[in-house]
């Protein structure tokens, strides 16, 4: 099978008044079908920049890349957005079911897709409540669930919990870990917590600070289903976690000199 | 309490004290918003029977209810606020349908947003009442100048408010719209509309403030009939009790109009 993500050299610069800001630079990887990766950097290093690529919100400059797709029906992202992401004019149902209505989906399979994701998340009895009267963690879920819901090829994820707090944080994460193993989609996550790439991974995907490169890559071989406890307490991932770190320090000073 | 802390106290009965302290404080100040007009009136009434103020300019306001009802069963205020209600209606769906619409335009397309916004800059500050000369010319004394004007008045508060509203936006429902692939017009009817509802209705309120304003001013040029003609002849005849009870029908009607727009503003947003 062909991987499902390929990026070749994609090269994206911005151009302003002042002069021009390389924000990635020759990004080149593959990305395996299932596969969860999470890419992380720090703060400024054009890691929103290449998510919102692939998502089709921003053009690249330069190289190129590919999205395999398995369904020609089905589209080939969709993205989990950071905090304010969902329509507060419309409910929760009816914004778990947005991508299917924009695609025009028949009504059975809407109904059907939508009332299982709401399910899952946890949303069922707040299914007609608006986004003002939910909680930070539960608009995170609507989102989440929309993004599932809409049966995409591959899943964007922007820093979906960076607005939550650490126990809110947890749960969803397990949360999604277990909808993303009954579904086996693949899956690229942006976080700059190292501890959430720890947790969700099964690759992370170090950046550099501006221009943003990949300058190493971590296998996070432990098994599934994960919990918070085990990854916490595991000897290794901390010796990873630390290891990790000092790479993001050296980037850190380097964009402060 | 004692030293010893042998008597206590129930919390749950401390706060409920305290809840029951506070629901009648604000029962209380709920009460001044009655109190305040009650009063004006009062002083008013007193003031002009002793004649500190001149009778002649003020009349009590129990005088005025007196004309009022003497109006009321005349026929004479169902006649004047039907004919001003039916201008006012007329004026303010023809000023704020094209409001909205080119509104929605100036915000959704750049280019037409860059051509037309400086010819409202320019033209809004135009009293249209200072044009009432020229309408009446071409329109002439019917109603159809007064619909004129209100309309004219109207339309640029709902304009401003219906583009800023598109333009308002938050970015992030754009990104949402373009990465579910909604098209142009499910764009407009699930995103921009919705999102530009909220300062587009206030602009609508305002526009209904401004058509009543108008309506006064437009009715005492070249009418025969109205709130307004009621208005400027009692005062030209001297009747001010007549001119008082206009003035106290547009207050009336401004009140209503705002409960109204109000109500369907919380039918229309049901998400804030």
């Amino acid at each position: 099978m062909p991987p499902k993500i390929e990026i070749n050299d994609l090269t994206k610069v911005f151009v302003k008044k002042t002069g021009s800001v390389t924000a990635l630079q020759n990004i080149s990887m593959t990305i395996e079908d299932g596969e969860f990766v999470c890419l992380v950097g720090p703060s400024g290093c054009g890691k929103t920049t290449l998510l919102r690529i692939l998502a089709g919100l921003e053009k690249h400059s330069a190289g190129n890349f590919k999205i395999n797709a398995e369904q020609s029906k089905r589209p080939l992202q969709s993205m989990v957005f950071q905090e304010k992401g969902i329509l507060p004019w419309m409910t929760v149902q009816d914004n778990v079911a947005f991508g299917l209505a924009m695609r025009k989906a028949p009504k059975d399979i809407i109904a059907k897709q939508t009332a299982y994701y709401l399910e899952k998340t946890g949303l069922t009895q707040f299914a007609s409540l608006y986004p003002s009267e939910l909680s930070g963690g539960m608009k995170q879920r609507v989102s989440i669930a929309r993004a599932f819901a809409n049966d995409p090829e591959i899943l964007l994820m922007d820093e979906p919990f960076a607005a939550l707090d650490e126990q809110n944080k947890f749960i969803l994460q397990e949360e999604l870990l277990s909808i993303w193993a009954e579904t086996k989609k693949t899956v690229l996550f942006i976080t700059h917590s190292i501890d959430e790439a720890l947790m969700l991974s099964d690759r992370i995907l170090l950046m550099s600070a501006q221009p943003g490169q990949i300058i190493q890559e971590v296998r996070i071989d432990r098994p599934r289903p994960r919990k918070i406890e085990e990854i916490r307490k595991d000897p290794e991932l901390a010796a990873q976690f630390v290891d990790i770190w000092q790479h993001l320090q050296k980037e850190v000073q380097k964009s402060r000199t | 309490m004692t030293q010893s802390g042998k008597i206590v106290q129930d919390p749950v009965r401390v706060e409920r004290a305290e809840w029951k302290r506070q629901q009648t404080k604000a029962r209380l100040q709920q009460l001044l918003t009655i109190v305040s007009p009650v009063f004006l009136l009062v002083l008013w009434e007193v003031l002009s029977r002793t004649g500190v103020m001149d009778i002649r300019f003020f009349p009590p306001p129990s005088a005025i209810l007196q004309t009022f009802w003497e109006l009321l069963v005349s026929g004479a205020i169902a006649e004047h606020v039907g004919v001003s209600l039916y201008r006012i209606a007329l004026g303010f769906l023809a000023g704020v349908i094209p409001g909205i619409i080119i509104g929605l335009m100036m915000g959704l397309f750049t280019p037409i947003r860059h051509f037309v916004s400086p010819l409202v800059m320019a033209l809004m500050p135009i009293p249209t009442l200072a044009l009432l000369p020229i309408i009446i010319i071409l329109f002439g004394i019917g109603d159809l100048s007064k619909v004129i004007t209100i309309a004219g008045s109207v339309f640029f508060p709902v304009v401003i408010n219906t583009a800023a509203g598109v333009l308002n936006i938050d970015k992030i429902y754009l990104d949402v719209a373009n990465n579910y692939g909604a098209s142009k017009s499910q764009f407009f009817f699930k995103i921009a509309l919705p999102g530009a509802l909220p300062v587009m209705l206030e602009g609508i309120q305002m526009g209904q403030a401004i058509a009543l304003l108008t309506i006064v001013a437009a009715e005492m040029m070249g009418a025969t009939s109205g709130i307004g003609y009621l208005i400027w002849t009692s005062y030209k005849a001297f009747l001010l009790q007549n001119m008082f009870v206009g003035l106290i029908m547009i207050s009336f009607f401004g009140y209503l109009f705002s409960l109204l727009l109000r109500g369907l503003q919380k039918k229309l947003l049901p998400w804030r």
